[in-house]
């Protein structure tokens, strides 16, 4: 029965490495980089973005299109539905260099665009 | 019409293998069709709402409604699954001290009906609003494929059930004794893979910052955009690229669980010690 007590102990431990590394995180906090981007006519305008390796990225884009999209890249781990003309923010978190697509998942094969990290 | 079939499948599927779950879970609670069919009916209705609201709740919260509204819903499930498992330990005990009282037993669970409603209701609604606007989008647009987009979407739809109906069907073959352990587990796994999601979600918003170091990228094994990852993902949460918090999260609600499930749940030696 010293099984839970073991657990409870781990959960309380967790939570003090979890306050301990909040701490740390906060001062880690860089400033972001913010990329434009648009979408319309199931195109994205800029089709490919660029941004400095190793910060955190913001993506403002716009869709000018009347209808709804979703914002969606695999590699990027990113997922948003951005309604008909509306704007969005995206938060990325800090990429290694490399090259990452993007596109929009209700038109997953025409509208393609890619963020290429440097 | 294959795109569409795939884009409402993907969405659907989640609901589908959770909707699956909770009916194998509840398979001999009376009534409990009207409770299920309710939060499945409650959670259409609410995917609807929001499809509508889309624009104003992505406003929310300098842009991050729909982040911080998936986070919340998610913790609501979490919350709702724990408190099934916990209040089950009660009963599984009961099951398992005397069989007779089982039936007995078993109809008294329609006290977490309420919990498991509102489960598949939230499983409806995080998917489902996304199948709404894109359907919407393409029946609103009046192109000429609009007909086949929608057979296509109706289609994936009609999946969505199958993986629902296989889930239900695969569950309850399991016999009744091992089906309570064999759910605990499915549902607590379950419960810490939402609040994994939730977390990531909060991170997403930029209101959870800590520990956000990526721990490994297992996406050489198994990618999560790939259908098995998916499923494992929705039941187990499953992530190639899980952050510390996320890892933590998941790790503190398997372990809340089970000592709450010890708190709660009649004490096993008294049940240990009756003649059986």
């Amino acid at each position: 029965m010293s099984f839970p007590r073991t657990l409870s102990k781990a959960t309380l431990f967790a939570a003090a490495a979890l306050l301990a590394l909040s701490a740390a995180g906060a001062a880690n906090a860089q400033s972001a980089t913010e990329i434009q981007l648009s979408y319309k006519d199931k195109k994205f305008d800029p089709a490919e973005i660029t941004a400095p390796a190793n910060t955190p990225i913001v993506i403002k884009l716009k869709n000018l299109d009347a209808k709804a999209m979703e914002f969606e890249s695999k590699t990027l781990k990113v997922e948003k539905v951005v309604a008909g003309a509306s704007d969005a923010t995206i938060n990325v978190r800090a990429q290694k260099a490399g090259r990452y697509e993007f596109f929009d998942e209700y038109n997953e094969k025409v509208a393609r665009g890619a963020l290429v990290v440097k | 019409m294959l795109a569409a079939l795939i884009i409402v499948f993907r969405e659907v599927f989640e609901a589908g293998l959770i909707v699956g779950i909770v009916l194998a879970v509840t398979r001999t609670v009376p009534r409990r069709n009207v409770w299920i069919g309710g939060g499945l009916l409650a959670g259409i209705l609410a995917a609807c709402v929001v499809a509508i609201f889309a624009g104003a709740l992505s406003n929310l919260f300098a842009g991050m409604g729909q982040e911080l509204f998936n986070a919340t819903i998610l913790s609501v499930a979490v919350v709702m699954l724990t408190w099934h498992n916990v209040w089950m330990a009660r009963h599984g005990s009961e099951l398992a001290g005397e069989m007779r009282a089982a039936g007995q037993a078993v109809v008294e669970g329609s006290k977490s009906l309420l919990a498991l409603a509102i489960v598949v209701g939230v499983a409806v609604l995080r998917e489902g609003s996304e199948v709404v606007l894109f359907l919407y989008g393409v029946l609103a647009g009046g192109d000429d494929r609009a007909a086949s987009v929608a057979l296509g979407g109706f289609a994936g739809l009609a999946l969505g059930a199958a993986i629902c109906m296989l889930t239900y069907f695969g569950l309850v073959r399991i016999p009744m004794r091992a089906l309570f352990a064999t759910t605990t587990v499915l549902i607590a796994l379950l419960a810490a893979g939402m609040a994994a999601q939730a977390a990531a979600f909060l991170e997403k918003a930029n209101w959870l910052t800590a520990m956000d170091n990526v721990m490994w990228d297992s996406g050489w094994i198994l990618s999560d955009s790939s259908f098995l990852g998916r499923a494992l993902h929705t039941l187990i949460g499953y992530t190639d690229q899980p952050t510390e918090m996320q890892l933590v999260v998941y790790l503190a609600i398997l372990a809340i669980t089970f000592v709450l499930m010890r708190l709660y749940g009649t004490p096993q030696k008294a049940v240990a010690s009756s003649p059986g």
